[in-house]
């Protein structure tokens, strides 16, 4: 098959940047959507243009390297799926895909399509942890848990760190992202030791890195290629409540 | 780890949102209280005349009734206000925007809750003009009975009183403030066309912010969890769609077909 | 005997182990070991290279003791190191389950399943801290698999007889380096470790004979810097990707090693590689990786193929009676459990025989319908419900309703820089950690048995042993990068960036990769012999000479640039790729995943020889082209005597 593609291409974060047209013929429908852009990389190379910067690493929808927003939707057109799990048998052929980078103040373009997340790494430095040190830990069966609070803080926990739901909220919130972390730990004995200064300090982090505000238009949730739920949100906001009438 | 200081319900997005969100249920509140009162102009003839304008002196004198309504006006500023700061923040969160925006997995109401409530407001302002200040301030004729006797305020019919400065005086006595006759009022804007069509069609916008709104209100307050969940999803379409329905059905009823309820 | 390959050194090399009954070793190393004061760990550098298990674990816990930490990674985000895909599990000898599983147990199975090629003192350290693992994670708040009642589940893994793998759904690497890069994260916003993401590390600066620091780029600004430590610590993985196609994640690379390896570093066993037995099959030249369905899989999934040679039906059509379930004809005891190499090369076996499925015939069936039927779809769901959703992804079939296809592919590598039993290489004050050591696995490890391992190093033993060699540097102050040997590191770096932009030839990297991977997979793969081997030889020559004659690197060195990154990693490979096609000539015996298509049984099995190559191989670097030198550490076996290891 053959696709058009409209690429945003973007020199370094000064450049202004720019849409570019590229077609690409000689696709196979079980390619990634990844592999066709590395056959048109190659294409760019060999014609000696500089290739097309995009992120990427495990291709298998783990790491959360990737992300291309396609078509407007953040990983593509394929529900519950990053950009390295869409096939373009999910494409039509001679379709025009536009292809552009997350979009957030917080996420700064470096190049093309990637963009610069390290704000994420910081929410989860002010308090996306439970403080203990090597050696402090009692028997893992110390403490029994009920089978559904695990489960569900493990629902929570599967968050990739992509930053898909910031990529598809209207006001670039991270709320979904924080919320996986507060909620995962807040199903926990372990994390609810230091519940409240998380919530406090995690979304004071997300504020001050220039994230928005949530407003709850549930965008995230149908993003996310991991299914996190919005339910998370609200138990964030629970937390917060708590956190502020009792302290 | 040691929280941080400074950051709360008056500072954080959060904590904004969730005025919202209080604010927001509470006019819920107010909007299902407001649809029962009106309902009262479909009961017919004289009953519903009294029923009515009894009602909007309990409205305007009753002190608990008073106190709330100084809630409500402080709640819509506060809607208002936070709805400026948040809108105003969350669009600077992205200055370059998409070129093309699928809008996947979000309502249009959600995405557009700023405009939404706009025109409410714009609603609001026309509506207060139209009755609450007419009421309060403006030129309304007074009730009378059929036999064509002037009643007070707290219900008493007076055959023979003079009516001075919206008193009633009998035998010179100052039998207090004569009744107004809101029901008139209502009953003339509603025969007017570009009124009727006016409160109709705001009950759309009114319609879709509370399809998103209530639910949302919950999410924020931290209610949404479990089996709830989808419920609630299901209990904001009916609010949203039932409450503004039964808003826009009374100017309907009252233009179209007048006979019946006069 | 030396030959043209290779020369062969005369002196012994010692692991260090200590001795005494095995069980004590590890108590009585850590009581004599000599310990760093509070008040001097905080005048002490160490870099970590790689955030992966191994490496945030690490940096995380030398932190927590007091140590100034510089941790870097390629990634963007430390959270994204490829230990983050790993699916099924983490062994460790809790016995929860009651079913006879001990420390000697683990310990014994993980020497048998590493067919008796790694050291019995590692091993066995490493079984012993395997519990402690799991009470730090679940401290952590690693959300693990529980039963109803609240306590620990367990599963059962390829190779062993009891169930002691921990599990969280097909999510466990992930949750545990969420766990570990959270207690990482912990120590950065502490300020006791600087976190250097998106930066690779081109070299090694070793001063005095002493690992010093290293030189890292920039991979955002291009730029060199030079970075300055009384310690270095690789955790840097394996070096699956020499094979272009393998599970790993497409940036994973062995330049670190490498480097470290041609600054003096010995390399371990560099050809045991360990191809996994159940990946989603190849589906055509375009492909870019492959695509790893966990081993815990096996345990209710049957493997067969059709009994008839190029059978045309859809696998649902075919009935019972037809289909060679050829795992448990084979290895009755075991059946789908054996361990992944003798998996993988049953599966070979059946495909080069003519019985494989689908378009490529090069991939075996992998059936849920009876473990459906016995446990319901739902609870088949609850168990395997994501890896289902993969294979779905990708093939576009359902496997609720028809068989997967799998086929084996490049997962693991045992091999890698050969540490001491504190994890020091042969250059003083450079430690090696997780995937990036040649590590507790011998010839082949078994699953769930990677993870134990990065996170062990990282938390229990790495701590521990680094004391020893820092306490003589309490009066060595700050590391000046100003130092010469700085000067000469940086200087062949940017020489080597320089030469590999000054090509400007017609053949993106990726083209040369793919040459050199599959010259790989059909040389040194699966199944080895001597005449491919020194055929590989050959094409890796040559192919490494057009690389350099003919390679494209657009772009510059100062900017984002991958093309840049992949060059320099590939131009390692070929280095490494030769050094394993010469090891894996020189071990003229089949062992784990390595199989010497002339040492064999008659039904096929691997033919181990112990009277002559029970040793670690350990290849010192000599120069460029030169030939490189054996140093063999001699292998004991005083608990798990060496037998022919039978699944049957």
């Amino acid at each position: 098959m053959k696709v058009f593609l409209k690429v945003w291409r973007q020199k370094n974060s000064e450049d202004s940047g720019r849409f570019v047209d590229y077609t690409v013929e000689d696709i196979s429908p079980d390619m990634s959507f990844l592999e066709m852009l590395d056959v048109l990389n190659n294409r760019l190379i060999r014609e000696g243009q500089e290739p097309i910067a995009f992120d990427h690493d495990c291709r298998e929808g783990i790491c959360g390297t990737c992300g291309l927003v396609i078509n407007g939707r953040p990983h593509g057109p394929v529900h519950r799926a990053t950009t390295c799990q869409v096939h373009m048998r999910h494409f039509r052929d001679g379709e025009t895909i536009v292809v552009e980078p997350w979009r957030a103040n917080a996420f700064p373009v470096i190049k093309d399509l990637v963009v610069d997340r390290s704000a994420f790494d910081r929410i989860i430095q002010a308090g996306g942890y439970v403080s203990v040190n090597t050696g402090q830990a009692p028997d893992g069966n110390a403490i029994p848990i009920q089978k559904e609070e695990a489960s569900k803080a493990f629902d929570a926990a599967t968050c990739i760190g992509c930053g898909a739901c910031v990529a598809a909220c209207k006001n670039a919130s991270a709320m979904l992202f924080v919320s996986a972390k507060v909620a995962h730990l807040a199903h926990l004995p372990q994390g609810r030791i230091e519940a409240k200064e998380r919530v406090i300090n995690m979304l004071s982090q997300m504020e001050e890195e220039g994230f928005g505000g949530c407003t709850n238009t549930g965008a995230c949730e149908a993003e996310c290629p991991k299914g996190i739920s919005l339910e998370n949100i609200a138990l964030l906001n629970r937390e917060f409540l708590k956190a502020c009438l009792t302290s | 780890m040691e929280k941080r200081a400074h950051y709360g319900l008056i500072r954080s997005l959060v904590g904004k949102k969730i005025f919202m969100a209080l604010t927001g249920l509470f006019l819920c509140l107010f909007l299902v209280a407001h649809l029962s009162g009106n309902l009262q102009l479909l009961i017919p003839g004289y009953k519903g005349r009294l029923q009515f304008n009894n009602y909007a002196v309990f409205m305007t004198t009753f002190p608990l009734v008073k106190m709330v309504s100084y809630v409500l006006y402080v709640s819509i500023v506060i809607h208002v206000l936070d709805a400026l700061v948040l809108t105003w923040r969350n669009r600077k969160a992205r200055k370059v925007d998409y070129a093309v925006k699928s809008g996947y997995g979000s309502s249009l109401a959600s995405r557009n809750m700023g405009v939404l409530g706009t025109l409410i407001l714009v609603f609001l302002v026309v509506h207060l003009a139209n009755f609450w200040y007419v009421y309060k301030f403006g030129q309304t004729p007074y009730m009378t009975t059929p036999e064509g006797h002037y009643i007070t305020a707290k219900g008493e019919v007076l055959p023979d009183a003079e009516l001075r400065d919206g008193h009633l005086f009998a035998g010179g006595l100052d039998k207090g403030p004569a009744m107004k006759d809101l029901y008139e009022v209502v009953r003339q804007a509603f025969s007017e066309f570009w009124i009727v069509a006016l409160y109709v069609l705001s009950m759309v916008p009114l319609g879709f912010h509370l399809v998103h709104g209530f639910q949302s209100g919950f999410q924020t307050l931290g209610l949404r969890s479990g089996r709830w969940a989808g419920l609630l999803q299901k209990t904001s379409l009916a609010f949203g769609i039932i409450i503004p329905a039964l808003f826009a059905v009374i100017p309907l009823l009252l233009f179209f077909l007048p006979e019946k309820f006069n | 005997m030396d030959t043209s390959y290779y020369k062969v050194s005369e002196k012994k090399l010692d692991g260090k182990c200590p001795t005494g009954p095995i069980e004590n070793r590890w108590k009585q190393h850590k009581a004599s070991i000599r310990l760093v004061s509070p008040a001097n760990k905080r005048r002490l550098d160490v870099i970590v290279v790689g955030t992966g298990l191994a490496g945030s674990s690490a940096a995380a816990s030398l932190a927590e003791l007091g140590y100034n930490v510089k941790a870097f990674c390629y990634q963007d985000s430390p959270r994204r190191a490829h230990s983050i895909a790993a699916q099924g599990g983490i062994n460790a000898a809790k016995n929860y389950m009651n079913d006879g599983d001990s420390v000697y147990r683990l310990f014994y199975d993980t020497v048998k399943g590493g067919d008796y090629r790694a050291r019995e003192s590692n091993v066995y350290r490493l079984a012993e801290v395997s519990a402690n693992i799991i009470d730090q994670c679940v401290a952590q708040g690693v959300p693990f698999a529980r039963e109803y009642g609240g306590y620990l589940d367990n599963r059962s893994f390829g190779g062993v007889q009891v169930s002691r793998t921990f599990y969280a759904k097909g999510q466990t690497g992930q949750q545990l380096l969420l766990g570990a890069y959270q207690a990482l994260q912990r120590q950065v916003a502490r300020g006791q470790v600087k976190m250097y993401a998106s930066h690779e590390m081109l070299d090694l600066v070793v001063v005095d004979g002493k690992a010093r620091g290293i030189i890292a780029r920039n991979l955002i600004t291009g730029e060199i810097e030079r970075h300055g430590a009384h310690a270095v610590v690789l955790c840097t993985g394996g070096y699956g990707n020499v094979f272009f196609l393998s599970t790993n994640a497409k940036n994973c690379n062995v330049t670190a090693a490498w480097r470290a390896h041609r600054r003096g570093a010995f390399f371990g066993n560099p050809c045991f590689t360990q191809i996994h037995p159940t990946c989603i099959p190849v589906s055509g030249d375009h492909q870019s990786k492959l695509t790893l369905m966990s081993e815990s899989l096996r345990n209710d999934g049957r493997i067969w193929v059709p009994k008839k040679k190029d059978d045309p039906r859809k696998p649902t059509d075919i009935p019972e009676d037809e289909r060679d379930y050829y795992l448990e004809r084979r290895y009755p005891a075991f059946g789908n459990l054996v361990p992944r190499d003798v998996a993988s090369r049953a599966a070979k076996e059946r495909c080069d025989a003519g019985y494989g499925v689908g378009p490529s015939k090069m991939a075996v069936y992998l059936d849920f319908a009876d473990a459906i039927k016995r446990m319901g779809r739902q609870a088949v769901e609850a168990k395997y419900g994501n890896l289902f959703e993969i294979y779905q992804l990708i093939t576009d079939e359902n496997p609720y309703e028809t068989p997967m296809r799998i086929y084996p592919a490049v997962h693991y590598t045992m091999g890698g820089l050969w540490v001491d039993y504190n994890l020091m290489s042969t250059i003083p004050g450079l430690y090696v950690c997780g995937e990036a050591n040649f590590s507790d696995h011998g010839a082949n490890r078994l699953g769930a048995s990677a993870l134990m391992q990065g996170l062990a190093d990282g938390y229990f033993v790495l701590p521990y042993t680094i004391g020893d060699y820092l306490a003589d540097d309490i009066r060595t102050p700050k590391i000046d990068v100003r130092h010469e040997a700085f000067d000469e590191a940086e200087k062949s770096v940017q020489e080597r960036i320089e030469r590999l932009l000054s090509v400007r030839g017609k053949t993106p990297v990726d083209v040369l990769h793919r040459k050199l991977g599959l010259t790989m997979w059909d040389f040194c793969g699966m199944s080895r012999n001597e005449k491919g081997l020194q055929k590989a030889l050959g094409i890796i020559d040559e192919l490494e000479a057009e690389f350099w004659k003919d390679v494209a690197v657009p772009g510059t060195s100062k900017e984002w640039n991958k093309e840049l990154e992949k060059a320099g990693r590939v131009a390692d490979f070929f280095e490494l790729a030769r050094l394993m096609c010469i090891d894996a000539l020189h071990r003229e015996e089949s062992c784990g995943g390595h199989f010497r298509e002339e040492y064999q049984t008659e039904d096929g099995e691997a033919l181990r020889r112990d009277d002559v190559y029970s040793y670690v191989a350990a290849w010192e670097y000599t120069g460029q082209g030169k030939p490189p030198v054996l140093h063999k550490e001699e292998l004991q076996f005083e608990y798990c005597k060496p037998t022919m290891r039978s699944y049957k």
